[in-house]
């Protein structure tokens, strides 16, 4: 076993046993954490027996019948976005560099206002079950739903890959089970939850989990408030005595121009092309719905962001320096004060500062359920692809029976479960930290100019769609190779071919341009029909004349 | 939809003010959030020193802890800004191009 590992292991038992000695030998089991765990599994798996019951048709399964309001859709959507890796990462990028990880979270928020302004209603006006249906509704389906799917089912597994890992570490760190257990453990739930319960469940699961998450970081944030009589100056005058004044300031995580245009589009455009989070806008009864989704999910997330700043800043209050968290081993080789478990357990030991054995369980076990409902999510939307789009659309031309296409989904959400397993376990020591940049940098270049252009520009073609389409993702995927994140850190070479982490001005630009070009000189009859289909497309998009509706239960 | 409907629905003047009035003012809350956006990282990007100012003399806190908050609730007030107009004005035009679309 690896040395660092064995850290991780050692540290999880200090939290069930607050003694450093015996801990580091054995992995005692965090009783309150899996406890609180088990209640949530339970409650989990008891929706999912009850929408078991209510998904006997493909829409049911897909998009939950369509019968979800804004403000569920709206919290669930903030369920799917508020990752553990956004829990634990900005807390402890807020923790680390502090002002930065503000920076880092604004960008992650800023793109669902431009959902809601450019996209929402009019996927919702539409689509059915996937944004292929609304890629690929003028278009050529073979083709467009081709690459569709294929651009969903690469940003999926990439994201499930980095979900996967992260669960695996997280839960041997916090519950002392083995990290092949957790992956297991995690990707059989996620089965079990999306093959019986559908849309319907993954939506309950992904509402529960937000509203522990909000709740649980609303208390740590009070706790940490409470103690500096709720004033900022000082919290920060604290923590900068800490640390050192430079964490009021930006640093390092935005340096040049370009890649400060780079990031954001990645995340503005990326958000705006995530197939899990697009899907989401399909179990909304209609536009309206779908535009109180995004307010209230907008509201939720930039929420939780200021929380998570505040949790930061408390951990390098209350967590940073304390002996308790001292990693006393890593210190002797390394110095400073490095914490048990590295920087990303900051908000946990947090947790632990603020609310002792019990209320660090319950945070354990809410970290634990978001990487669950995350996961769900993100292999429905996989598991869509391969049977609305790929299976129904390509190989049945459309002429499939629903229950044979859900039969399908459930085959390939067992299949993505066992992938998403496997991966897991052959990626676990692996500097995985660039595999979320590159899903939204596929999002970015592929799905969202495709989706976008196909809803606004009455000149695009299948052909154009389709070349510039692949032009982006080609360009993202190699640009991302070839730059430091995989150059570098990942093969280990010494200096990288493209110099930015961020590709997506470049690879976005490509697709754009690729796109335009490539329609604009086609001129195939075809090329004719698909531009004069555009006018109905076009009344349906902004009236939502012809959409599909709500099913009643 | 059928040819004869689309043209319908294309001509009529509820649909045209439905459609200029909507984009333009989608595109003008889009341009708004890019602006406020863009101007903060890129503010950063050129001289990251003026969002480490402190607030006043003295203070920890710097110009960038409000600056960076006003971000974030500007997103969910143009959010807000949206979804009153559009849930109110834009479907109220949306309810009256459907009803025509299918009375006539």
């Amino acid at each position: 076993m690896k040395p660092i590992l064995f850290l991780l292991l050692g540290s999880a038992g200090i939290f069930a046993s607050e003694a450093l000695s015996g801990a580091v030998e054995k992995q005692p089991l965090n009783m309150s954490a899996i406890i609180m765990f088990l209640i949530f599994v339970g409650a989990t798996l008891g929706i999912t027996y009850w929408a078991a019951k209510r998904t006997k048709t493909a829409k049911d399964f897909y998009t939950a019948g369509g019968g979800i309001t804004g403000f569920q859709n709206g919290m669930a959507i903030a369920g799917d976005y508020m990752s553990a890796a956004s829990f634990l990462g900005i807390s402890a990028l807020v923790y680390g560099k502090g002002y930065d990880g503000l920076i880092y979270s604004i960008g992650f928020l800023v793109g669902w206002p431009i959902i809601l302004f450019m996209v929402a209603e009019q996927l919702r006006n539409l689509g059915k079950y996937t944004f292929a249906d609304v890629a690929s509704y003028r278009l050529r389906q073979t083709p467009i739903r081709t690459l569709a799917a294929f651009g969903s089912i690469t940003t999926v597994i990439l994201y499930l890959i980095a979900q996967m890992v992260g669960a695996g570490k997280l839960i041997q760190l916090l519950f002392g089970l083995d990290y092949e257990i957790a992956v297991v453990l995690v990707g059989v739930l996620m089965i079990l939850y999306v093959t019986f319960g559908g849309m319907l469940a993954t939506t309950w699961v992904q509402i529960i989990k937000a509203f522990l998450l909000l709740s649980g970081a609303t208390f740590m944030a009070i706790a940490v408030m409470a103690h500096y009589n709720f004033n900022f100056e000082s919290l920060f005058a604290t923590a900068v005595q800490m640390k050192d004044v430079s964490i009021m300031a930006p640093g390092k995580l935005v340096s040049d121009p370009i890649s400060a245009i780079s990031l954001g589009i990645a995340l503005m455009f990326g958000t705006a092309g995530l197939p899990h989070i697009l899907m989401r806008f399909f179990t909304v009864s209609d536009a309206k719905e779908a535009r109180k989704s995004v307010f209230y999910a907008t509201g939720f997330i930039g929420y939780f962001y200021i929380l998570t700043f505040i949790i930061g800043f408390g951990a390098i209050v209350m967590v940073f320096q304390n002996p308790q968290y001292l990693d006393l081993a890593k210190q002797a080789v390394d110095g400073g004060s490095p914490i048990l478990g590295g920087d990303n357990m900051a908000a946990i030991h947090l947790s632990h500062a603020v609310g002792g054995d019990f209320f660090l369980g319950f945070i354990s076990a809410v970290a634990f359920a978001t990487i669950l409902a995350v996961v769900s999510g993100l292999t429905l939307a996989g598991a869509s692809a391969i049977s609305h789009d790929l299976y129904a659309s390509v190989i049945r031309k459309g002429k499939a029976d629903g229950l044979m296409e859900m039969k399908v989904s459930k085959i390939a959400t067992v299949i993505l479960g066992i992938i998403a397993i496997y991966l897991g376990i052959a990626f676990e020591e692996q500097n995985i930290a660039f595999m979320v940049g590159l899903a939204f940098a596929i999002a970015a270049s592929a799905n969202f100019p495709i989706l976008f252009l196909s809803m606004y520009w009455s000149k695009l073609t299948t052909r154009g769609a389709l070349l510039g389409g692949s032009l982006g993702l080609l360009t993202a995927a190699v640009l991302v190779v070839l730059g430091p994140t995989v150059w570098v850190d990942f093969l280990g070479n010494a200096e990288a071919i493209f110099p930015y982490k961020y590709p997506a001005l470049f690879s976005v630009s490509a697709a754009f341009i690729g796109i335009w070009f490539f329609s604009i000189t086609d001129n195939s009859d075809m090329a004719a029909r698909e531009r004069e289909a555009f006018e109905a497309q076009y009344i349906r998009a902004q009236t939502g004349i012809g959409a599909e509706g709500a099913v009643e239960h | 939809m059928k040819q004869e409907m689309v043209d319908r629905i294309k001509n009529d003047p509820d649909f045209i003010q439905l459609v200029s009035v909507r984009s333009k003012f989608a595109w003008t809350l889009t341009i708004v959030m890019l602006v406020i956006y863009f101007g903060f990282v890129l503010t950063i990007a050129f001289d990251p020193s003026i969002l480490g100012t402190p607030l006043s003399e003295g203070s920890v806190t710097t110009v960038g802890i409000p600056v960076g908050v006003a971000v974030i609730i500007s997103a969910f007030l143009l959010t807000g800004i949206y979804v009153r107009r559009a849930n109110g004005e834009f479907d109220e035009l949306t309810r009256r191009i459907k009803a025509k679309a299918k009375g006539e």
